[in-house]
């Protein structure tokens, strides 16, 4: 729930990190933190337990830059990954502009990923957002591991497409961050799909963690355009 | 099915009619400070002796703080807890709902008791929501303010560059 204050001239979004136990989404805020100069950030807030597994979420603001003599300023949170924390998982949901989901790449944490996408449509319908209509950035972490999936299958499993219905809509529209790749093409059985954007990351390392804040923070900011 | 959440956004006219509410109430209340927070963990004002502390991450907290609240009332069978109070050794809090959508956050000490900020509240709580019911009733009909990111999708480009 974006909130524009027009008496402090500041713009508010929120932004949530999805995905299953252990995939990297508190680490993403890490990097953000220590990357950002201490005058456009706040505090790095997280509520976990004494083995750093977060318990309800992490949360960090940043500010992004100015628009039309408006500040951006974009609230970071994370979700606890752990499937038994479905009920805090769903608060932080709440109120929630712009979603990015963290997959982890390794082949052996297919099914976890699966389950927490499901997991996350599931929740966002039970407050009856529609996430196939709202900024959406997936990142697939871990790359740099030697049991990392191909992102083709990660795609497939992940993002596989959702049926665009909108005549007005169908018609090719290449991902501006893949050469040769659509977000938006007719598949060979005659039906469009829309895909989210994606993006590869070693959040460790901090590779590719800015690519996925600044697509998504610029997504939010045009919905509301 | 609304897409996502929805944005509201609220002018100078509006930020100065709650300032004046609150500014009032913490005057009859004997309170230190008042703070407005939205339901997504967004602080909205602050009014009173200036919070010494980190009043972001304090929003955040506080609408944390509420939404679990609500589902443990929940889970005994009642809708929500509509005011919540937390008691300190020197400094307290006391939360109050405000139309689902904003939390009135309270902080006294030991200047005024709880009876008196709680009876307070209670009007303070009723006028608020009067002022939100329009700001949120102004943001459904698209009315109100235009658009301030209306056409403005080269800006957002060259934010990002």
């Amino acid at each position: 729930m974006s909130m524009i204050n027009y008496a402090s001239r500041e713009i508010n979004c929120k932004i949530v990190y999805y995905g299953p136990g252990l995939g990297g989404k508190t680490t993403n805020l890490e990097h953000v933190y220590g990357k950002v100069s201490p005058s456009t950030r706040g505090k790095l807030i997280s509520l976990a337990t004494e083995t750093e597994r977060t318990l309800f979420f992490d949360f960090l603001p940043v500010d992004l830059g100015t628009i039309r003599g408006f500040k951006t300023r974009f609230h970071l949170y994370t979700v606890p990954g752990q499937v038994y924390y479905n009920a805090s998982r769903k608060l932080i949901l709440k109120g929630v502009d712009g979603i990015v989901f963290v997959a982890d790449s390794q082949m052996e944490r297919m099914e976890a990923n699966q389950e927490s996408m499901q997991n996350l449509y599931d929740n966002m319908a039970e407050y009856g957002y529609d996430l196939t209509k709202m900024p959406f950035v997936i990142q697939y972490n871990k790359r740099d591991l030697p049991n990392a999936a191909p992102v083709r299958d990660l795609q497939a499993q992940l993002n596989p497409g959702w049926e665009v219905s909108d005549g007005a809509r169908q018609r090719i529209a290449p991902d501006p961050f893949h050469a040769g790749e659509n977000l938006v093409e007719q598949i060979p059985s005659g039906e469009w799909v829309e895909r989210a954007t994606y993006f590869e990351a070693v959040a460790v390392s901090g590779d590719g963690v800015f690519d996925t804040l600044k697509a998504v923070s610029k997504l939010v900011l045009k919905s509301l355009a | 099915m609304p897409v996502g959440a929805t944005s509201w956004s609220f002018t100078e006219d509006d930020f100065g009619a709650i300032n004046r509410l609150l500014q009032r109430f913490l005057y009859d209340s004997n309170a230190r400070c008042a703070l407005l927070v939205d339901r997504s963990g967004q602080l909205v004002t602050t009014v009173g002796e200036k919070p010494n502390f980190d009043a972001t991450a304090f929003a955040t907290l506080t609408a944390a703080d509420f939404s679990a609240n609500d589902q443990l009332a929940k889970l005994i069978g009642e809708t929500d807890f509509n005011t919540l109070f937390h008691q300190g050794e020197r400094e307290s809090m006391l939360l109050a709902d405000v139309v689902r959508r904003v939390i009135l956050v309270v902080l006294f000490d030991n200047r005024t008791t709880l009876g008196l900020v709680r009876l307070k509240m209670r009007q303070t709580v009723e006028d608020l929501s009067k002022v939100f019911d329009e700001v949120f009733s102004r943001g459904q009909s698209g009315a109100g303010k235009p658009n301030v990111l209306a056409d403005a999708d080269d800006e957002i480009d060259r934010l990002f560059q």
